[in-house]
This record gives C-alpha cells, sequence and structure tokens, in this order.
C-alpha cells in the first residue's frame, strides 16, 4: 500500500456511512427521512469499502464496450478527435482530450435529445440577436456540429492544402483561432464562432463528466487536477490546511453493486 | 374542453418556498388547499445520482423546460426582445420545492434600511440624492421590526445556521443552529478583514451545520460538505428544501391536495375578484378549471407578473408615464466588482464545499457607511465562498490566459485547487424602465404570450461595483496572493453571461395602491382574493439573496390569507 493508499483507506474509514449516521444523529425513518436516503446512505457505505479496497482496474479503452459510435461516421469522429485534441492537448499533466475519450462523449451527447435541442425554445420567428440577447439561430447542435465538421476540412484544405486531421498541431491551432473569431463561413448565417464554441463546451464537459457518459476516460480527466469525483462528503478535508488528494470516484460507486 | 371543479377555500400555484409555506400556515389551520405545480414530485430519494454535474448543472435537470416557455429580453424600452431559447442566465426551478431545491441556501434578513429606503435616504442626505430615473424607490409598507418575528418563523423552521451580526438589525433570537464551519480559505479572509478593521461573520446557511428538529417535527441530518450544492438537491435532507420541510407537513394534515403536471395558463376573473385558475395536465393535456375563494400565485417572479398580466388582473406598468403597477421596479443583483486571487505554491481542498459556506463583511451593506461623498446609495456584501469547485463549470485562470489550448490546460490545471475569489454581491435598486411586460410577439406552447424583460445595469450599479471593487481589492492584497485580477466594470447586461437567479420585483408591496400591488399582507389592492407571494414583492432587492425574505413574507401572507379567509375585505387601509 502505499502512502496515499493507506490515507485513503484511514480517510474513508472516518467517512464510512456509519459513522456519518452516528455523527449526525441522522433520524433515519423520522418524519421526512424515510426508506429512501436509509438504503441510499446503506448502499454508499458497502460501495465505499469496495472501492477503496479493490482499486479501479479499468478496462483497456479497445475493451471499452463506450467506445462505439452513434452519431458520427469513423471520419468525422476523426475530425472530432484531431480537434478536441487541440482544445485540450496531451501535455506533462497527462493525457489530453482525445485520449480521454471526449470525442466518444460528442458522439453520444450529439446522438442524444439535447443534440437536437429538446429543451430549447424554439418557437416563433429566428431574428439577428444583439450581443446580450444569447444565440438566435435555428440549426441544432447536432447538425451545427456536422456543418462545423465540414467546414474545418474545407478551411484546412483553402489554407494548407490537407484535411484537418492531417495538419500540424501548429497549423491546427491556426484553423481554429480563425473559427473561434467566427472568421471562417461555417453555413448560412451562422457564425464559425457558434461552432467553436460548441466545440469547447463539449470538450472541456467531454474531458471532465463523470465517466458513464463516455468521456473522462479511467477518471484521468479527474485525476490530473486531483479531483475526487462524486464523493459524499468532505467534512474532514475542508477544515484541513494541508491538501488532501483522494482518488476519484465515479457514479458508478453509488449505484451499491 | 375545460372540465370543472368543486370549490375549494384556497388554491396555491406553484409548490416552491412561497407555496409550500403557505400552505403548511394554512393546512395546519384546518383549512384546505389544493397546490398546483407544473413539474413532477421530488423527494430525496430523486438524488441517489445527483453528484452529476453534467445533468444537474449543464443540462438544468431540475429547471423550467424551456421549449415550453421562456422569457424575452431586451435593454431598452426602443429595442427588440429575443427570447431565451437556451440557459444561460435565470435558471427558473420547476416540480415540487422548487427552486428551493437546488438552491444555495444562503439565508439572509434585509436590513432595517431597506424597509424604509426612501424615508432613511432622505433623512439623511436629502431628496436630490434620489435621481429622476430611481422615482419609483419606495418604503415597503412595514418596518424591519415587523418583519422580525417572520424571520425568526422561517429561520426556524429552515434551521438556519448562523451567528449573529452586529450591523444588522436586532434579532430576538439567536439562529437555531450554530455557523457552517471555517475552511482554511475563509480564514484568510478573516484574518485579513479583521486586521483592517472589519468585523467578518460566516454567511447564514440552509445547509445545516448540525443535526436540527425543527418547530414542526421535521428531523433533518447535518450538511456533509459535498459540494453538490447550487443546481443540486440535497441526497441528505441537509439543505433546507421545501419538498423535506414544509411540504411534507402540509401533506401530513391530511388537508393539501397536491396536483402535479399541473400548469396554471390564467385566473379566472369575476368583477374585482378572481374565481380560480384553469390549468392543464401536462402529461395528458386536459383543461380544468379550479373554483376557489383565495387564489395564491406563488409561481415564482416571472411567472406571477406573467399570470396577472395574461389574466387582466391589475394595472400594467407603463414606463412611460410610470403609471399602474404589474410588472413595475423589476430589479437584479450587481455582482461584478470582484479580485481574485491566485496562489503558486498553496493548495486548498476546494473540492469540497457548500451552497452557503462562506464569510463576508456588512460595512458596505445598505447605509452602514456615509453615502455622501459617493455617487450611489445602497452597496454591497464582500465575500469569500466555498460552494466546491466543480471541474466543468470552474476553470479560473489568470487574466489574460486564452480559453483553450495549451496554455489553458496547463493554467486550469495549475491553479484548479490554488484560487479563491473576494466578491461582491450588491444591491439593485428600480430603474423607471426597468420593468416587466407581456412580449408582442412570441408565445409559450399553449399561445400565451411570454413575459418581456427589459432591463439594463443603472448608474447608480456601475458606481457601486467599482466602488465595491476597490474594497476587494484592499483585502485581496492584504490576504496576499501571487496573481490579483480585479474587475471594476459592470459590462451590460448579457442574458448568455450574467448568471444570478436573484430576480426582484414586477409585483411590489407597499402602502399605497396607486404605486404598489399588493399590501403587506402580499394581498392585491386590485383583487382582494388573490395573494401575490415570492420576490416579486420586493420594492427593490438588498445586497443579499431573496429567499430569507420571501419566506418571511410567506409566513405573513398567510395569517392575512387566514384573517382575510374570516372578515373578507382589503387587510390593510391604505
Ligand atoms: C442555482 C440557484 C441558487 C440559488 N441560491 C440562493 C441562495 O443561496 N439564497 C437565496 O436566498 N436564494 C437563492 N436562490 C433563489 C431561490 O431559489 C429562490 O428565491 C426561491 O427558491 C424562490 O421561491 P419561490 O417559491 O418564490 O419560487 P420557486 O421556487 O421558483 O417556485 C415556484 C414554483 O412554481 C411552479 N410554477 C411556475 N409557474 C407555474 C404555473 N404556471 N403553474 C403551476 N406551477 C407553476 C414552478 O414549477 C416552481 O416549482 C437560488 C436560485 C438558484 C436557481
Ligand atoms: S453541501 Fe451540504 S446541504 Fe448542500 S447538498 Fe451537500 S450535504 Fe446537502
Amino acid at each position: 500500500m502505499s502512502e496515499q493508499e493507506k490515507k485513503d483507506s484511514v480517510l474513508d474509514k472516518r467517512s464510512s456511512r456509519r459513522t456519518f449516521i452516528k455523527n449526525s444523529g441522522l433520524t433515519v425513518g423520522g418524519v421526512v427521512l424515510g426508506g429512501a436516503l436509509g438504503s441510499l446512505l446503506i448502499k454508499d457505505d458497502q460501495s465505499t469499502i469496495t472501492t477503496t479496497e479493490t482499486p479501479n482496474h479499468a478496462a483497456t479503452p479497445t475493451a471499452n464496450p463506450n467506445v462505439a459510435l452513434m452519431f458520427f461516421t469513423p471520419n468525422q469522429y476523426q475530425v472530432t478527435q484531431a480537434a478536441v485534441e487541440r482544445i485540450f492537448p496531451e501535455d506533462a499533466n497527462g493525457p489530453g482530450a482525445k485520449e480521454l475519450n471526449a470525442a466518444i462523449y460528442i458522439d453520444h451527447q450529439l446522438a442524444s435529445p439535447w443534440g437536437s435541442n429538446v429543451k430549447d425554445y424554439r418557437l416563433g420567428a429566428f431574428y439577428k440577436a444583439e450581443e446580450n440577447q444569447g444565440a438566435q439561430t435555428k440549426i441544432l447542435r447536432k447538425d451545427l456540429f456536422l456543418a462545423g465538421l465540414d467546414s474545418l476540412n474545407r478551411y484546412s484544405n483553402e489554407q494548407f492544402e490537407a484535411d484537418f486531421k492531417e495538419l500540424e498541431a501548429t497549423q491546427q491551432d491556426e484553423v481554429l483561432l480563425a473559427f473561434s473569431e467566427g472568421k471562417v463561413e461555417l453555413y448560412g448565417k451562422v457564425s464559425s464562432s457558434q461552432f467553436f464554441s460548441l466545440l469547447r463546451t463539449l470538450t472541456i464537459e467531454g474531458v471532465y463528466a463523470d465517466p458513464m457518459y463516455g468521456g473522462n476516460n479511467e477518471m484521468l480527466g479527474w485525476s490530473m487536477r486531483k479531483y475526487p469525483g462524486s464523493r459524499m462528503q468532505y467534512v474532514a478535508e475542508i477544515q484541513d490546511e494541508k491538501f488532501i488528494e483522494l482518488k476519484p470516484q465515479s457514479l458508478n460507486s453509488h449505484m451499491g453493486h | 374542453m375545460v372540465t370543472k371543479l368543486p370549490k375549494v377555500p384556497v388554491v396555491v400555484v406553484g409548490m416552491g418556498w412561497a407555496g409550500g409555506i403557505v400552505s403548511a400556515e394554512l393546512t395546519k389551520a384546518g383549512i384546505s388547499v389544493v397546490g398546483l405545480e407544473r413539474g413532477k414530485d421530488r423527494t430525496t430519494a430523486d438524488y441517489t445520482m445527483g453528484h452529476d454535474e453534467l445533468r444537474y448543472q449543464h443540462r438544468q435537470e431540475l429547471m423550467q423546460d424551456l421549449s415550453k416557455e421562456t422569457i424575452t429580453y431586451r435593454n431598452t424600452v426602443s429595442g427588440k426582445a429575443l427570447p431565451m431559447r437556451h440557459y444561460g442566465t435565470f435558471i427558473v426551478g420547476d416540480g415540487v420545492g422548487g427552486a428551493g431545491s437546488h438552491w444555495n441556501g444562503q439565508t439572509y434578513r434585509f436590513l432595517p434600511y431597506d424597509f424604509e429606503i426612501r424615508t432613511k435616504t432622505i433623512e439623511r442626505y436629502g431628496i436630490e440624492k434620489i435621481p429622476a430615473w430611481m422615482e419609483g424607490l419606495n418604503d415597503w409598507g412595514l418596518t424591519y421590526d415587523e418583519m422580525e418575528p417572520y424571520y425568526d418563523t422561517f429561520e426556524k423552521m429552515a434551521g438556519i445556521s448562523g451567528e449573529t451580526v452586529e450591523l444588522w438589525g436586532k434579532r430576538t433570537n439567536p439562529y437555531p443552529t450554530p455557523p457552517l464551519l471555517k475552511t482554511p480559505l475563509m480564514k484568510e479572509f478573516e484574518k485579513a478583514a479583521t486586521s483592517l478593521g472589519y468585523k467578518p461573520f460566516v454567511i447564514p446557511a440552509a445547509n445545516l451545520s448540525e443535526a436540527y428538529t425543527n418547530p414542526d417535527g421535521i428531523s433533518r441530518a447535518a450538511c456533509q460538505y459535498c459540494a453538490y450544492c447550487e443546481n443540486f438537491g440535497c441526497e441528505y435532507g441537509a439543505k433546507g428544501d421545501p419538498a423535506v420541510t414544509v411540504i411534507p407537513v402540509a401533506k401530513q394534515t391530511g388537508k393539501l391536495e397536491l396536483r402535479t403536471h399541473s400548469n396554471v395558463l390564467e385566473l379566472t376573473k369575476d368583477g374585482g375578484k378572481a374565481n380560480g385558475v384553469i390549468y392543464v395536465d401536462m402529461l395528458t393535456g386536459e383543461k380544468f378549471e379550479q373554483p376557489a375563494d383565495v387564489v395564491v400565485v406563488a409561481s415564482y417572479v416571472f411567472n406571477n407578473a406573467r399570470l396577472l398580466l395574461n389574466s387582466g388582473i391589475g394595472t400594467p406598468y407603463d414606463p412611460i408615464t410610470g403609471k399602474g403597477t404589474i410588472g413595475k421596479n423589476y430589479c437584479y443583483q450587481v455582482t461584478s466588482g470582484g479580485s481574485q486571487l491566485f496562489f503558486e505554491d498553496r493548495e486548498f481542498n476546494l473540492y469540497g464545499g457548500a451552497g452557503a459556506l462562506g464569510i463576508e463583511i456588512a460595512e458596505y451593506m445598505g447605509d452602514n457607511f456615509d453615502h455622501a461623498e459617493v455617487d450611489f446609495i445602497h452597496g454591497a456584501g464582500i465575500r469569500s465562498t466555498q460552494y466546491g469547485d466543480r471541474p466543468i463549470a470552474v476553470n479560473r485562470v489568470p487574466a489574460g490566459t486564452p480559453n483553450w489550448g495549451a496554455e489553458f490546460k496547463e493554467k486550469s490545471i495549475k491553479y484548479a485547487n490554488s484560487n479563491f475569489p473576494v466578491k461582491t454581491q450588491g444591491a439593485s435598486l428600480p430603474h423607471k424602465e426597468n420593468y416587466l411586460d407581456l412580449d408582442p410577439e412570441f408565445k409559450d406552447e399553449f399561445g400565451y404570450p411570454l413575459l418581456r424583460m427589459t432591463y439594463e445595469y443603472t448608474d447608480n450599479d456601475r458606481a457601486m461595483g467599482k466602488y465595491m471593487s476597490s474594497i476587494t481589492r484592499k483585502i485581496a492584497e492584504e490576504i496576499g496572493a501571487d496573481i490579483i485580477d480585479t474587475n471594476e466594470e459592470q459590462a451590460p447586461f448579457n442574458v448568455n453571461k450574467d448568471s444570478n437567479t436573484h430576480n426582484t420585483g414586477g409585483v411590489i408591496m407597499g402602502a399605497d395602491p396607486e404605486t404598489s400591488a399588493l399590501n403587506t399582507y402580499l394581498q392585491m389592492w386590485e383583487a382582494e382574493n388573490v395573494f401575490v407571494l415570492g420576490a416579486s414583492a420586493f420594492p427593490h432587492n438588498s445586497c443579499f439573496n431573496p429567499t430569507g425574505t420571501l419566506g418571511a413574507l410567506s409566513y405573513r401572507a398567510a395569517e392575512g390569507i387566514q384573517k382575510y379567509l374570516k372578515e373578507g375585505g382589503i387587510l390593510v387601509k391604505a
């Protein structure tokens, strides 16, 4: 057991569900907190033990059934991989967005109802907006993204006579910068900066969202910034003058297996 | 086809804090209440998978579905308002508990100055201190001392954790639970503020510092500083939430009939009164008419104003003449001024925190300092908070860092646990042309006009923001950091960027039916059996989060409704 792991298990003991119930004086079955919370706590207690004592050796990416496409063509996927890697590149801290499976995350999101803007207001006419009125374009996120990928290739060929994914990293950065500044023709009156902003948002989400969404592979997005994921409590940690690094846990650890 | 239902004593529209409190108080007094809530029912079991940043914060799981209704926005009376098509600001609650399920829990009282702001400002500085465009600034029609018992009741019900603050109004009782813990960054703020002569205090919180049983017999667990608080429901029930406090109490009486998925479209009218409401079942599309002796509108600031306007109840406000009341004095919150600290070799456990965890000073709030030499009135709380930094939402980097690419990645990781802000929460005072009305063009999914917001920050806001940012700088420098970035300017309002949910006004209270829509029981002057609850009743917004005050007012309204059911008539002499 490494120093860190030892510390983890001590901390986990200190913060186990059972201690929590004891210390907090929670009345399980009280007027409000009925069976639902009670069973949640017990489930979590078990999962805490499981996760600390069996370190999470995640499967290799190729064996990860989440790595499959529900929206992109293989080529669209590869362009996306190349683009997200420039938004959040591999460096001394660790893997970039490509290795973290951000492009898989994006594929899954665009295939979801969110990709079709189902919770957005889409009634009435779409007028040209002032800067402070928010986007007023009718195009759906999934179509905006595909138009953006096409446009990345078109512009790369115009500037450098090659597809986006074939370019040098510095050339790719130049292309993305032009997109971010709204300088490239995208589709109709849709601005390239609108696509860029979607790409940027989705990349950050793909790096840091819970791994059940397909990105943040092996929780490495979290561990790079020493983020512990979705643990249940930090009573001791928030009082500590020293930084306490905890191994990340995903929502899967709340399932009670 | 509309199915007409049998008449009930009271129908409540919306089941957040306001609707929940009124339902609990009335049903406890033996009065039958029908509660109509457009969203679904919720309990703590809904939050088993609650620590999901993407789902709750970035996909707004608990918020209003904008495909059904939204607001439109413009920044001047001459502009064309356009719909807020997706979330930026104003994340509006939906479902049982309303925004009270996913709020932070910072629970303040307003200052004695707030309730008599016009009188006290004129007394101290003369009438010239109130510019012509701020003519709508008014006293609330009751004093802090009259509000005090209601604040006390609200705080005991929710179990607010806090410490007595000298520079605020007098309390009859201490907070029901002690303040939350102090974290290292809060101690840094405390040390610096104290050495500058201020008296810092821990922010009063609806995140329970210890297990607590309230006067209704509701027991709740202590906060675990789990950091999934703002935008999230609390799986422990440690956060004061209507769904774990007042609503179960109302249900237990057997007098509350809670109908979920019931979206109220309009109030029906009968002369100077309301007959009841028309609502639609959001799952089946069936429409119902629910007659009632009293209609309580508690559907949040926006729909409170919209329902009245769509039902032709009350006189719409006209920004040109200044006449009329519905839609008047829409106010917001001014939060631009602030300093961000970055440290090279210090790390804080920023992954932990709670929605109301923080420390603050009161010296620049309200009229706690002399405004003779400054060109604004009112003020701000200056504070450092630790909500728990989640990695999609929070990537603070020093000014000048690009927001993508190699440098962004490096810096956002380097400073992920090595930064914190000293920030401001400032008052927002009425401007004649900041108001709410019906949009002439855009409709909701049922064909009813959307609410149109016309709003821009004022000169008072900009001057105050700048002044307060200099104080944040002073405190930040006293704390000491490797990099301090200070923001001084209040940029124009942007419906995509300004993230704050402290909307107030639109259906305001006061002493005079000419200038206010409600009396101090939140009873409509123009329709005596309609009570309109929420921060919509605030004539202006103070330098605090609104819920403590709207909760207190809801207790007062519940008293008024009981009185009205017995005696009838307008409860306060104009
Ligand atoms: C992320 C976030 C953090 C916040 N943090 C704080 C804080 O720290 N401190 C603080 O004081 N305040 C905070 N607030 C604000 C606080 O949540 C609100 O002030 C408060 O919850 C409002 O209570 P309400 O009952 O007036 O409205 P809501 O809670 O919005 O309740 C209104 C209810 O009415 C329902 N409704 C709306 N229209 C209709 C209709 N036509 N028919 C039927 N039902 C309808 C809605 O679905 C909703 O459930 C925060 C808000 C958010 C979103
Ligand atoms: S921080 Fe505290 S109050 Fe907030 S959700 Fe977590 S446990 Fe509940």
